[in-house]
């Protein structure tokens, strides 16, 4: 571990937290023009995030600690995810210690925190909502696991850094089993984050609603902390995209003088990414909630066939 | 030349019956298609005894002693059956059972059902076997159903999917077969050629063939209704006109066998162990315990003697599995033994069915009193398709089980167990339905039933005696498969 | 590895993603669509194959596919839905995603079947046999869980179709005369089932095989 490089961690997991809510912003920017709105501002969502945090906390009362201590441990999660994940250089210090399970494992934590405070309270909301998000996590953990396992197969290691450097190398050709291994990603990114073919967090509607019955209860910091931290699950799970199918212009270890470079380009593909996903969501209706099994286990299918492929094509 | 005529007579009877099917002279006009098939058949046989095994229109077809046994075994019970069908379906016309558009599909794919059958018999190539395989399914499953009642159509829905899939498999088997053979033969229209495989299928790989075996005796198993995929025979036996039944049991399963020897004959050549004819042992045992036990819970009596044709073929299927010429040899004179006397107990338990109309068991009695000929018919034909002395199916399970003792000794108990059960059963049954109580008046006119008579005669008096150039024409052809 | 030879896998991928969105189709005329596209694949992976090992007869055989496949076959069950008036007719009853995972099961043991035979295919083909093998099976599957009779029998199209790209791929077609054969097979068998069809309907008033279970032993 050079010093430059753990310069760069503490500066890419800053910067990650930081551009998150931005990133929001442009999805949402992008979803209100094409629905011909006039667009909120880019920075809309950090209005909100401050003045949540201006407000005084309402706690029920029959609330334990759990409920509390949910959004910090949530946020502490999604920003130890972004900040391993190898946004613009692979030389991370982190990321040698944590690799695509460890990552899937942070994200699972969250989960698990996020459910039992919604069912700390003690609302029927609260408690739809847990078992709703424990319907999608269950097939969407395992689909995003075996998505990894993919990409690992590839490249023979289960190390974020390994595997962006291993995918950033090789040669051009036609990977049928990246391209379902990409589709699956996608659609376990639109399950994971509450968009729309999945989950509206736009509304309340009782039938349909996951992650908004999930945070009901929350109001001011604890809110702000939850919803900044979707934020940087979003962006985390861009960043992953990005690094894993779409590899191209990352700084490899040591090289610097390709940083300006890996810079434009990961601004550039973020950007091209929240308007595509911003499109996705404007042309997809909401599925009933009964049909999400079979979005999620569409997506394991193909995680699936990925691997199956990839196994059989490369021996 | 005996070739052309062998499948042209049929294929270009079919096509006139399908123009001329509604006139009332076309029962005889399938009577004379099948008689000129069984001609060309018998001047084939001649020849090929004579001459040897024959190949001709560039290696596409090719004619040996064994295949030549099932070409005259097969236009010999398509002709009795095409007479059989001549009075039997007018009644059914009568009765108001059929329609006329319906007998003009009858006559016609009849003929076009033999016309696939010897296609794959004389056939040399094996894709062209599961061309026409399929082709006899496709040509009966419209038979099947032909009284549009739900129950026939249900069975023929059952037999057109089970045989479909089944035979999708034998593609698959067929595929790899070919696999196997382009790598030695190279591509092109050769290397399906079964004289070619025959003569390189020591260098077949043998992980393929294993697997193209399995394909294939599951494939055409479905056909020969091996236990457990024979669920479609019952249902379509019991529902379809019973000339079909006749010739359902006593030549589409003799053809399917033929398909699966076919295949064993190359598989054992590529992988020198007893793989293919511990299966085919394996499936013939299951499917002779599974029917005997089945036979006692039947009341229909076309499902009963289905049961049984499940029962025969699975005795024939051990035989060929247990291979060597004495078992090879059995089995070919029980598949010749079995065809002649099912069908006869069809054309009997048919025109039975007709008097009493119907074919639950418990309501037909007293056959004897109300129509001597079926009584007598039935009664001998199910005396004969248990394998009683005098008649041939004694005689071929008798080699079948003395050889079995010999190679097989673990077997034996199992089929000796099998053929008891058969026996009560099936003698259980018949024997009220032919001498029990009835108060049917006699029938004032008796059936025509020469085919009957005709056809247990011969399993009769080869029962009794085997004409030595019979004989030998049986071994040499068991030599070839042996 | 050589462009056709990655073409021959992402059409075989296709192939198999096609398999599954049959599985889990609920709509019968989208049923069709899927299978005009599974024979446009295959012509065009025969095709592919075709170029690359110059094989003349590939060529007739991959039109051969294109017309009887992507045309003359969806154009009758077309035809026939629309007599029929099921056009719009939507399955129930079928649990997606446990199918989806029975079906990812059926792969894996294609897979493992079809491994030690694809070692011995042309560079070209060499993985794509147990790709075909699990098409077959997983039309298989897809003609158990079905109720309407017509789900059934595209889910026996569809596992010929397998069959066929198990044989243009694993071994490069077969003779012509066989798959002349073959194709005569399939429309016979098509025009049959539509005939049929109709039987069922006049008979049961209805298309569901669920009322053709009653033949049952005692």
């Amino acid at each position: 571990m050079t010093a430059a490089g753990a310069l760069y961690q503490l500066v890419q997991s800053l910067l990650v937290v930081a551009a998150a809510p931005l990133l929001v912003g442009w999805v949402n920017a992008c979803r209100a023009w094409l629905q011909n709105r006039s667009a909120p501002s880019l920075l809309q969502p950090y209005r909100m995030l401050r003045k949540l945090f201006h407000k005084d906390a309402a706690l029920a009362e029959n609330t334990s600690w759990v409920f509390r201590f949910a959004p910090y441990v949530i946020f502490g999660c999604m920003w130890l995810a972004a900040a391993i994940v190898p946004v613009l250089a692979t030389d991370l210090p982190f990321a040698t210690a944590a690799d695509v399970i460890a990552l899937v494992g942070i994200f699972a934590v969250a989960r698990v925190f996020i459910s039992l405070a919604a069912m700390d309270v003690g609302t029927a909301f609260g408690t739809l909502g847990a078992r709703r998000e424990m319907l999608i996590g269950a097939l969407a953990e395992p689909a995003l696991l075996i998505v990894f396992f993919n990409l690992s197969l590839i490249s023979q290691s289960t190390s974020l850094t390994t595997i962006v450097e291993t995918l950033a190398r090789r040669e051009f050709g036609l990977y049928p089993s990246l391209a379902f291994a990409a589709v699956a990603f996608l659609m376990v990114l639109l399950a994971e984050n509450a968009r729309i073919p999945v989950d509206n967090p736009a509304t309340h509607l009782e039938l349909t609603m996951v992650h908004e019955a999930l945070i009901l209860e929350y109001s001011a910091r604890h809110l702000a902390l939850i919803e900044w931290a979707s934020a940087i699950k979003l962006f985390a799970y861009f960043a992953i995209g990005i690094a894993f199918f779409l590899p191209w212009g990352i700084a490899e270890a040591g090289d610097w003088g390709a940083l300006p470079l890996a810079i434009v380009a990961v601004v550039a593909k973020l950007v091209v990414a929240g308007a595509g996903l911003a499109l996705l969501e404007a042309v997809s209706a909401k599925m009933r909630i009964f049909r999400v099994p079979e979005f999620v286990a569409t997506a394991f299918m193909l995680a699936t066939l990925g691997l199956l492929l990839q196994y059989v094509f490369e021996v | 030349m005996e070739i052309l005529l062998l499948l042209g007579a049929p294929l270009v009877g079919g096509a006139l019956l399908a123009v001329f099917g509604y006139r009332r002279w076309a029962p005889e006009l399938g009577v004379a298609a099948s008689l000129t098939t069984f001609l060309a058949a018998a001047a084939l046989t001649a020849r090929v005894i004579r001459d040897g095994p024959i190949t001709t229109f560039g290696h596409q077809f090719f004619i040996d002693s064994f295949n030549v046994v099932l070409v005259a075994l097969t236009s010999f019970v398509a002709l009795t059956t095409a007479i059989f069908s001549r009075p039997y379906m007018r009644i059914e016309a009568h009765r108001g059972k059929v329609t006329v558009g319906a007998l003009r599909l009858y006559h016609a794919m009849f003929q076009i059902f033999t016309f696939t059958m010897l296609l794959a018999l004389t056939t040399n190539n094996m894709g062209i076997l599961w061309v026409a395989m399929e082709a006899a399914t496709l040509s009966t499953v419209l038979l099947v159903s032909l009284y549009r009642t739900p129950e026939s159509i249900e069975a023929a829905w059952k037999y057109f999917i089970l045989a479909s899939v089944g035979i999708a498999q034998a593609l698959f088997g067929t595929i790899l077969l070919y696999f196997a053979a382009e790598k030695v033969l190279g591509s092109g229209g050769t290397a399906l050629l079964w004289t070619d495989l025959n003569q390189v299928k020591g260098s077949l790989e043998p992980t393929v063939m294993s697997l193209a075996f399995v394909f294939l005796l599951v494939g055409y198993g479905t056909k020969v209704e091996l236990v457990p995929v024979h669920n479609w025979l019952p249902d379509a036996h019991a529902e379809g006109p019973t000339p079909i039944s006749a010739v359902l049991s006593g030549l589409l399963l003799n053809v399917a066998l033929y398909a699966v020897v076919r295949g064993k004959v190359i598989t054992d050549g590529a992988l020198r162990s007893p793989f293919a004819g511990n299966l085919m042992m394996g499936f013939g045992l299951l499917s002779v315990v599974v029917a005997a036990f089945l036979l006692w819970r039947q009341r229909d009596i076309k499902r009963l003697f289905a049961y049984s044709s499940i029962e025969h073929m699975g005795i024939a299927t051990f035989a060929f599995g247990m291979g060597g010429v004495a078992g090879t040899f059995g089995a070919l004179l029980h598949m010749t033994m079995h065809s002649l006397t099912k069908s006869a107990i069809f054309f009997a338990v048919g025109h039975a069915a007709q008097k009493s109309g119907t074919q639950i068991m418990d309501d037909i009695r007293g056959l004897i009193r109300t129509n001597p000929t079926i009584g007598w018919g039935l009664m001998l034909g199910a005396i004969a398709i248990l394998g009683m002395p005098p008649f041939g199916v004694f005689a071929s399970e008798f080699i079948i089980i003395t050889t079995a003792m010999r190679e097989q000794p673990w077997a034996t108990p199992f089929l000796l167990v099998a053929l008891g059960t058969a026996f009560a059963a099936i003698f259980g049954k018949v024997q009220p339905m032919v001498f029990g109580e009835t108060a049917l008046p006699r029938l004032p006119h008796p059936p025509a039933l020469v085919p009957v008579f005709v056809h247990l005669l011969i399993v009769l008096i080869l029962g009794i005696y085997i004409p030595p150039y019979l004989a030998d024409w049986y071994r040499q052809a068991a030599a070839l498969i042996g | 590895m050589s462009l056709s030879g990655q073409l021959i896998n992402v059409l075989a991928a296709i192939l198999l993603l096609i398999a599954f969105a049959m599985l889990s189709q609920r709509r019968i005329l989208s049923l069709i669509e899927l299978y005009a596209w599974q024979g446009v694949v295959l012509s065009a992976s025969t095709f592919v194959v075709a170029y690359s090992t110059g094989q003349g007869d590939l060529y007739f055989s991959g039109v051969l596919t294109a017309l009887l496949k992507v045309i003359v076959l969806p154009w009758i069950l077309y035809r026939l839905i629309h007599r029929l008036n099921v056009r719009w007719d939507v399955e129930t009853l079928i649990n997606i995603p446990t199918i989806m995972l029975i079906g990812i099961a059926l792969v894996i043991f294609a897979f493992n079947l079809a491994q030690p035979i694809s070692a011995m295919a042309g560079a070209v083909t060499r993985s794509t046999l147990g790709i075909a093998t699990a098409c077959v099976l997983l039309a298989f599957l897809m003609m158990i869980t079905r109720r309407k009779a017509v789900s059934v029998v595209i889910g026996f199209l569809a596992m010929e179709n397998g069959l066929l790209f198990a044989a243009t791929s694993a071994t490069y077609g077969m003779p012509m005369v066989v798959e002349l054969g073959i194709a005569l097979d399939v429309l016979v068998g098509t025009f049959i089932f539509g005939i049929f069809f109709f039987h069922i309907r006049e008979t049961f008033d209805s298309l569901d095989v669920r009322h053709m279970e009653k033949l049952k032993e005692d």
